[in-house]
């Protein structure tokens, strides 16, 4: 009886572990046709967990552009595929994912990561194997011009990765001027998540904030974990601020939000793009009039973004393109002009350095996106530096201003 | 302002649910000397419990109205699972070396996090847990939410009624002989295979309970909720003196205020600015763990043999 139940037992969790396992592995169905070459976009964001609202739409997005692609036969003789991988937010689940992709000789680009976090784990994979990394969100100054960026002694750190997300530098300038200038707040509350994204963005806002003659009455730093922020809230009541901010993502700010209005601090909470999700809402019943900024200009706003949310209603996606929609579709449409590029220059064949040539005309990519004009600078970074405040109104984000920022001289 | 008051109500909270979860934990070790790791999963279980008997209810039904049931709901999934745990994964080893139930128990953690992450509809992420809504009540200078008056009503009741159990019914008191000498209460006549499984009942039905404070306290239940729960309240339990009941609602309160002092005082000594603030609260709590269990290695009330269960 003993062996049996215990048999039973090693059996189901077996089959548990083995089901789980079964949603990584994906069937590799290439199609047949001869006379077309495979291109490979891999694609590495959160699919599951917490932050899989944004990490889905990442998918999504990615998805469309390969279709589209393949649709108006955008590369003559080439069949784009995109593989997806699942990075939980971990670094270390980016970093396998990297290895895999950058295994495979048909992978000529990997669109992603999400965090800042994970990128740092996957620019060196992408780098010693000479593959295109692009992301779509990735924010931290640090990963395109280097630790020192602050003291204006700024160095490409990766041939090989891009961004069309503009930097936390720009953002929560952005963000600092916005409160001070627009808002009228003269003092502020910062919180920030000890993650990378959210240490950077609030060191940033507080330079703006302070420079421009506000006052920082008090910071706290949190974990990403808690969803208890009481002891934090009464910290901050006490400060008595005009506004909180917030560097962190949406799952830990939606919870703080609501904990903080229920514990008395009756002012709107700030944060960045980690927040603009509508799962932030969701999770937050008194978000009314809270802030957050994004990158580029709304889609909903924008003319050439009207084909891309038509297209993705059109698809029947489940979820929907959040935050970084926008900028992903971009991304691997940069990779599709880049490979473009690359075969038109090889008499419409790919080369065999097909890796380097791309990454070399990622470089020289421009094309009008979804969220403007895509090009890099000589940092990979973005050279749209357009952000949006928006403000949570009736249960949803409202754009309030948009304005190009450009304070900082990156010459 | 003070904000004494409103930090000592949160962490009096706080360490409320840290305490109903730690029950779990000290009632099993107390019987079976076993460490079920797998108890954070089964609190977080009876969140998802709850909330699916929210769902399931006609929506326009008053939160007051649906609490009980949703209670029961919670309770009955966290009791089922923590059956089953006990009936599954640690019966068929008992006996064996103590590692191997250990081992098992972090199995099964993983096995049941992974459960519902894969089977719950939309449990990939946070799920919205009902709230109560209306203004804060003020008691003596602290703000406390409406939610939170159930942890504080709640856990005083269990403690009491688990208090009774164990001191006056026929099966407590067979508890208590199991966890002072199992083979000799065998011996007298008592079922000891039922009590425990009644032991792992108590402690799911409780940590059910935890679960549902939870849920109203944050808004949210999600797959990882347990781990960090189970955590704390492991913590609680070894910080009042493992296999005492009191023991661990004490430890969870002594563990939840004290993380709420280190987060706004700690960083007002002079010198210590950078150990301050939420992100070093964990760490001050564990600090407190360390030292309790250097001058008092049995933990706070440890010492009361006789009281355990």
């Amino acid at each position: 009886m003993r062996h049996r139940s215990l048999l039973i037992l090693t059996t189901a969790v077996a089959a548990g572990a083995l089901t789980l396992s079964a949603c990584g592995s994906r069937g590799e169905d290439k199609s047949g046709d001869g006379s077309k070459a495979t291109v490979v976009i891999g694609l590495d964001a959160p699919l599951t967990g917490e932050l899989s609202a944004l990490g889905q739409g990442i998918k999504n997005s990615a998805d469309l552009a390969v279709k589209n692609a393949n649709k108006q036969n955008e590369v003559e003789g080439i069949t784009f595929e995109l593989r997806p991988l699942d990075d939980k937010a971990l670094p270390n689940a980016g970093q396998q994912n990297a290895t895999k992709l950058a295994g495979d000789k048909e992978v000529l680009g990997i669109v992603g990561p999400l965090n800042s976090g994970v990128a740092q784990s996957m620019q060196q994979v992408a780098q010693s194997n000479g593959v295109t990394l692009i992301s779509p969100a990735n924010t931290t100054p640090d990963l395109t011009q280097g630790k020192n960026w602050k003291k204006n002694d700024r160095k490409r750190q990766f041939s090989t990765y891009f961004r069309t997300a503009t930097t936390d530098e720009v953002q929560g300038a952005f963000d600092g001027q916005y409160a001070y200038e627009k808002m009228k707040a003269k003092t502020a509350y910062v919180i920030d998540d000890q993650k990378t994204y959210g240490v950077g963005l609030a060191s940033s806002f507080k330079d703006q904030f302070t420079e421009l003659g506000g006052k920082i009455v008090g910071t706290e730093h949190v974990s990403p974990d808690d969803r208890d922020f009481k002891a934090v809230v009464a910290k901050a009541k006490g400060a008595n601020p005009d506004l909180v901010f917030y560097g962190g993502e949406y799952p830990a700010s939606g919870p703080l939000s609501q904990q903080l209005k229920d514990g008395g601090v009756d002012v709107p909470l700030m944060g960045g793009d980690g927040m603009y999700s509508g799962d932030y809402i969701e999770l937050n019943k008194k978000a009314q009039g809270d802030y957050a900024s994004s990158v580029g200009k709304p889609v909903e706003q924008l003319a050439s973004a009207k084909k891309f949310i038509a297209d993705y209603k059109d698809a029947g996606y489940k979820d929907a393109y959040e935050a970084y929609g926008g900028s992903t579709y971009d991304a691997t449409w940069a990779i599709v002009q880049a490979v473009k590029q690359v075969v038109q220059d090889n008499n419409g064949k790919l080369p065999d350095d097909a890796r380097k040539k791309v990454v070399d005309a990622m470089n020289k990519v421009s094309f009008d996106g979804v969220t403007g004009k895509v090009s890099f600078d000589k940092y990979g970074d973005t050279t749209n530096t357009m952000i949006t405040a928006y403000q949570v109104d009736n249960k949803k984000w409202a754009a309030r201003f948009s304005a190009e920022f450009k304070k900082f001289d990156k010459s | 302002m003070n904000e004494l008051p409103q930090q000592l109500a949160n962490g009096l909270i706080l360490g409320a649910m840290y305490g109903l979860i730690a029950i779990g934990y000290t009632m099993v070790y107390g019987i079976v000397q076993l460490i079920n790791f797998a108890h954070g999963e089964i609190f977080m279980v009876g969140g998802f419990g709850a909330l699916t008997v929210y769902l399931a209810l006609p929506s326009g039904l008053p939160l007051m109205a649906a609490l009980p049931l949703m209670l029961i709901g919670g309770i009955l999934v966290s009791v089922l699972v923590g059956v089953a745990a006990e009936r599954f994964a640690y019966r068929p080893l008992r006996g064996a070396p103590r590692l191997a139930p250990l081992i098992t128990a972090i199995g099964l953690s993983i096995a049941l996090q992974q459960a519902v992450w894969k089977w719950y509809p939309d449990a990939k992420k946070a799920r919205v847990f009902p709230q109560f809504k209306g203004d804060a009540f003020d008691v003596l200078g602290a703000t406390v939410q409406r939610g939170d008056l159930f942890v504080l009503i709640a856990a005083p009741l269990c403690m009491l009624a688990l208090g009774y159990f164990v001191s006056r019914t026929r099966s407590g008191r067979a508890m208590q002989a199991t966890a002072q000498d199992r083979d000799t209460a065998a011996l007298m006549g008592i079922n000891t295979d039922r009590i425990i499984v009644l032991a792992f009942a108590i402690g799911a039905a409780f940590a059910g309970v935890a679960a549902v404070a939870y849920g109203l306290r944050t808004g949210e239940v999600q797959f990882r909720m347990g781990f960090i729960m189970g955590l704390k309240a492991f913590t609680a339990a070894v910080l009042g003196g493992i296999g005492n009941i009191y023991g661990a609602m004490l430890g969870g309160v002594v563990l939840g205020v004290a993380e709420a002092l280190a987060t706004a005082y700690v960083e007002d000594i002079p010198g210590m600015a950078q150990f301050g603030g939420g992100a070093w609260k964990d760490v001050w709590a564990f600090v407190l763990l360390i030292l309790v269990l250097l001058l008092r290695p049995q933990g706070l009330l440890g010492e009361r043999v006789a009281d355990r269960a």
